[in-house]
Order: C-alpha cells, then structure tokens, then sequence
C-alpha cells in the first residue's frame, strides 16, 4: 500500500505538470461553480444579514438561530432537499436544473449563504456602541449608516466570504446528488469537479488520479485564500494611502 | 438679546423601569458653554444623548434651535446641526482624512469642499500632515483630537462634550480643553459639556448645571457652585471641605449664630433660630495665625492644635482639631513661613460671609 501511495503520488505530479486536459476540465468547472455560488452568495447575504441585523422583528433571534444551525448542514441534506424540489416531478423540476452546473451553484448556495448571513450579523453586532452612535450623530442616513458599518467590519465579511467559499468547493454530498458527477466530453463540460471526481477514482482503485486532483484541490483553496488575503491587505494598504 | 438654542422642560427617562433622568428644566444660550457635571452614573451622558436626539425622552419637552426637538419630522435637519463628542475617541478602520471627512461624505459635500474644510481643520487641531496616517494607529489624545475635528468639520451649532477629556494624560487634555474654548471663540459654537472634574468646568464653562442622581439640583455660575452649593450633596461633590451639622440659636438682621456641637459659629443667613442647617465652608477661606486675634461678628475664631499636614500639589491640606476637624488649604511656602508642624497650637479665622449655611429641611 506505502508503495501504491508513493508511485500514486509521482503519477500525480505527472498528470499535473503534463496539464492533464481531463484534470483541467474539472479543476476549471470546480473553480467555476464554487466562485460563482460564492460570489452570488455574497452579493445576496450580506444585504440580507444587514437587513437581518438593522431590524426588530418578531422570531429575529429564531432566525438568528435557524441560520447559525445552518452552518452544520449535511451536504448531502442539501443534495436530498434540493434533488427533490428540483427533479422532474417536483416543484421547480420545470427550470430544469438537474444535473447541471448552475443547479450545483443552486446548492452550493444552499451552503455557504447562511454562513455569511450569519457572520454578517455577528460582525455587525460587535460593532461598538459608541460607534454606532457617532455615526447616527454624523448625520448618517440609515442606508450611510450600514455601508459605514459594513465597511468597518470588512475584514470580518471577508473572512467569512473566504470561510464560505472553502465550503464550497470541499462540499461532495451536494456535488454529487444534483450534479451526478457526470464527465464532460468535448464541449460539453459535465459536472464532474475535484471532490465528487475524487470520490469516484478511490472508489474504482485509481489512486494516482485521485491523489493528484486532492493535490490540486488543496492548491486550489491556498491560491484562493492568498488571492482574499492579497485583496485584504491592499485595502489596508489603500486606507493608508487614500486621501 | 441672547438667543435661547436649547430649552428642556421636565426631561425624563427611564432604562428597565428605572428612573435616569428626573424633571429635567434648563435652557441654554447661543455661544454658551454649559457645565453638566456630576459623578459617574448621574444621568450625564443619557442626557446629552437625549439633546443630541439619538434617544427619545420619556417625557418633558425640547426645543432646540427654536424648533420641537421631539417631532420625528425635524429631528434629523436638527441633528445635522449638532455634534457629539465621546469619552472614548469613536476611530473608524481609516486614514485620518476619511475619518474626518465622514459627516461631511454624509452630507454630500463636493470633494474640493470636503478637502479644504478637513485641511483646514487639521490645522485647527494640529495635526497638520496627518490626514493620511491610519487613524487607528494614532495616540489616545491623537485619536481624541482628531474625533473632535470630525465633529468640528461639520461646523455644528451645538456641540456637545460627553466627557471629553476622561480617558487622556494632562498634557492631551490641555490640548483639548484649549480646542474647545478657541472652537467657542472662534464660531461661536454653543457647548454642552458633561465632567465629573469640578476644576475642568470651572475651566471651561460659563454656567454649570450639577446633577446627581438623574436631578439637575443646581445650576449657576461656578462661583455660585463652589460657594454656595444649593444641597450638602452638591457641596461635597465640589469638594467643600468642611461640612458640620449644627443648629441656629440666635438670628439677627441676617446673621445667625449656630452650634455646632459646642463650637459656636458666626454666619450670613436668612434663617430663624432652632432651624437644623448643615454649615460649610471651602479650606481655602481658613486662615491659620499662630498669635490670638480678636474676634468680630464678621470673623470666626477658633483655637487649635494641628492634627496633621497633607502635602496636596504646591498645598498643604492641614487639619486642626478645634472641637470639630477642620480643614485648612495653605501654599507649602506659607506653611513653611508658619512654621507649620504637628501639634502646634494654633488660631483659625474664617469670615462669615464665607461661611455658607443649608437649611436641613
């Protein structure tokens, strides 16, 4: 088994360097859909935990709740649901989404949403008092008001944007029910990625492949994560220069 | 006429069914700086986020620039025309330039006039040249400074001072202290500023309103505080000194003779005889002799023996025991003169218009 692992390794690095076309395929479908059910997820989360955090309603604290339990769902419970809304027979089976990368960004987003909602609000809620009132004492608008305070916890969102997007793109439970792993040919791209194709050559034997594309997959998350960081410190570095 | 900017009538509020604020009346005029001062937990800093219209009071009236402060319609345009600052310097993650540029960026003020008006007030403050530092990583009294320059950019009718100084060393709070009179001067800003130092509002403020309690109990010019403080409680907060519960036996043409446990006290007072009343008098309005003098129905005398000596900055607190403790406020070079020491019998006068007495009731 060591040497299977050692020789599966040195195959590995092979299939990367000689940019295995088929290798290429589902590391740029992975990147695809995780990048987009992430950026979506943002773009629509961050309103809404602003939204969630600037309101008193009743049941706001059940709902504060509800989407922080969120943050442990089961992937494949996400699959599960989502299969079900989405298969021929269901309510949505019209949009005909099964089986295709968009409905893969639909469950993705199922995932990472309620992370950064959640995250959103607790940042939102450690701002200081004070802070708060100033602002207000500014003579802020409560749409200034929200972009001040968005802006002061930034890094915070940030990191919850980055926390999400590893989700995303490590998730196989989802991957796998809505998308079907299924391998794309010539223009058709599929909707094999990293995990669910990972799963599958463990499960067949082939190591080689499978180690090479985990290789890829951690790559992949540190680029990602070095590009957020790259962009946190510039605006750092901007909020030194700008005036 | 002075033009009143500021009028409460009956102010109150409550947290958790507990009363902070109780009938709170006082008006203030344009070009004015007001005095709130009262110990921690008094009800200053809920008040002054009641007249800075963050919170609404739970009953009273307020009128502020000559308009219902409570209607919702106006209380925005208001707060617009006022600032606040806090205790603790309020910094955002940005350079100096943003942070005193964002009540303006609110304000939608064009770039070119936001860029004029925050140099010019780096100036004010100075820390000219500082505009692109990251606000965060400035000193404590820097920080201060520069929160006071954003409230300041606005150019605010009111401004409002909730303990401004509380946090800093000396030296930043006599740079600030010194920002706000010029600010007064200069745009003939009206300030509220609450303190809890009796010595920064006698500094600063024209009149001062005492509050204890969520009760404004006195409000008058600092002398009239200091000297004569409306309740024993306002009396001790401003560090009177001497304090004796005692009781009139003879009254005269204004002047009142009281016994306070056997010492026998002259004093100016409006009082009938029998009244309970609490007598005091400031440390610095007793006068320590080393030969006897004679005594006047002007003057108080008493004779002691010195019970001890408390260096205080260039004073000496000195304690005579003549019956009752009474306390002495001296320069260290008129104690030396005196030859000041321990034991040393001594004479004490104190006139009797310094001596100001409160009726118990």
């Amino acid at each position: 088994m060591v040497s299977e692992i050692i020789s599966g390794f040195l195959q590995a690095i092979n299939l990367i360097i000689t940019l295995n076309p088929e290798i290429l395929r589902i590391t740029l479908l992975s990147l695809e859909i995780s990048l987009s059910s992430t950026f979506l997820s943002a773009l629509l989360s961050i309103p809404l935990g602003s939204i969630i955090y600037y309101h008193e309603f009743f049941g706001k604290r059940f709902i504060i709740n509800m989407v922080q339990t969120l943050y442990a769902l089961p992937t494949v419970l996400a699959g599960l649901l989502l299969f079900l809304l989405l298969s021929n027979a269901g309510p949505l089976g019209f949009l005909g989404l099964l089986f295709t990368p968009q409905g893969m960004i639909l469950a993705q987003m199922i995932l990472v949403m309620p992370l950064i909602t959640g995250f959103t609000i607790s940042a939102l809620s450690g701002v200081d008092r004070d802070m708060k009132i100033i602002v207000t004492s500014l003579g802020a608008t409560k749409l200034q008001s929200i972009f001040t305070l968005i802006r002061e916890v930034r890094f915070a969102i940030l990191a919850a944007v980055i926390l999400g997007f590893g989700r995303a793109i490590s998730e196989v439970g989802a991957a796998m029910i809505i998308g079907g792993n299924i391998r794309g040919v010539f223009n058709y791209s599929g909707t094999r990625v990293l995990t669910t194709a990972i799963s599958l050559e463990t499960s067949q034997g082939d190591f080689a492949l499978a180690i090479a594309l985990g290789i890829i997959l951690l790559g992949v998350a540190v680029l990602v994560n070095f590009g957020l960081n790259l962009v946190q410190e510039g605006s750092v570095w901007k909020s030194y220069t700008s005036s | 006429m002075s033009e009143t900017v500021i009028k409460a009538e009956s102010l109150s509020k409550q947290y958790e069914g507990k009363d902070i604020l109780r009938n709170i009346s006082f008006s203030i005029d344009r070009g004015e700086i007001f005095g709130l001062i009262g110990p921690s937990g008094s009800g200053k800093s809920t008040l002054i986020r009641l007249l800075d219209l963050l919170e609404m009071p739970a009953g009273g009236t307020l009128s502020i620039l000559g308009k219902d402060a409570l209607a919702s319609h106006s209380r925005f345009d208001l707060r617009n025309r006022m600032a606040l600052l806090n205790q603790k310097p309020v910094i955002f993650s940005r350079s100096v330039y943003d942070n005193i540029a964002l009540g303006m960026k609110y304000r939608k003020k064009s770039n070119q006039d936001i860029k004029d008006s925050v140099h010019d007030v780096l100036g004010v403050i100075g820390l000219e040249g500082y505009g692109n530092r990251i606000a965060r990583t400035l000193s404590g009294g820097e920080a201060q400074r520069v929160a006071l320059a954003r409230s300041i950019v606005t150019r605010p009718e009111i401004l409002f001072l909730d303990e401004p100084t509380a946090n800093l060393d000396p030296h930043s709070t006599k740079k600030i202290e010194e920002l706000v009179l010029e600010i007064n001067r200069e745009y003939n800003t009206t300030i509220v500023l609450s303190t809890h130092d009796m010595l920064q509002g006698q500094k600063l403020a024209t009149r001062i309103g005492v509050i204890l309690d969520g009760k404004i109990l006195q409000i008058g010019t600092t002398n009239e505080i200091f000297h004569k403080p409306a309740t024993t409680n306002i009396a001790l907060f401003v560090g009177v000194e001497n304090v004796f519960p005692g009781t009139i036996t003879a009254s005269r043409n204004g002047e009142v003779t009281i016994d306070i446990q056997g010492m026998i006290v002259q004093a100016v007072a409006d009082l009938a005889e029998g009244y309970k009343v609490d007598v005091l008098f400031r440390a610095e309005d007793v006068t320590i002799h080393l030969e006897e003098i004679s005594k006047t129905s002007a003057r108080n005398i008493f004779r002691g023996k010195i019970k001890s000596l408390i260096p205080t900055g260039p004073f000496v607190n000195v304690i005579i025991d003549c019956g009752q403790d009474i306390n002495a406020l001296v320069t260290i070079s008129s104690a030396e003169e005196l030859g000041l020491s321990f034991g040393k019998p001594v004479w004490i006068s104190i006139k009797a218009t310094a001596v100001h007495v409160i009726s118990d009731s």
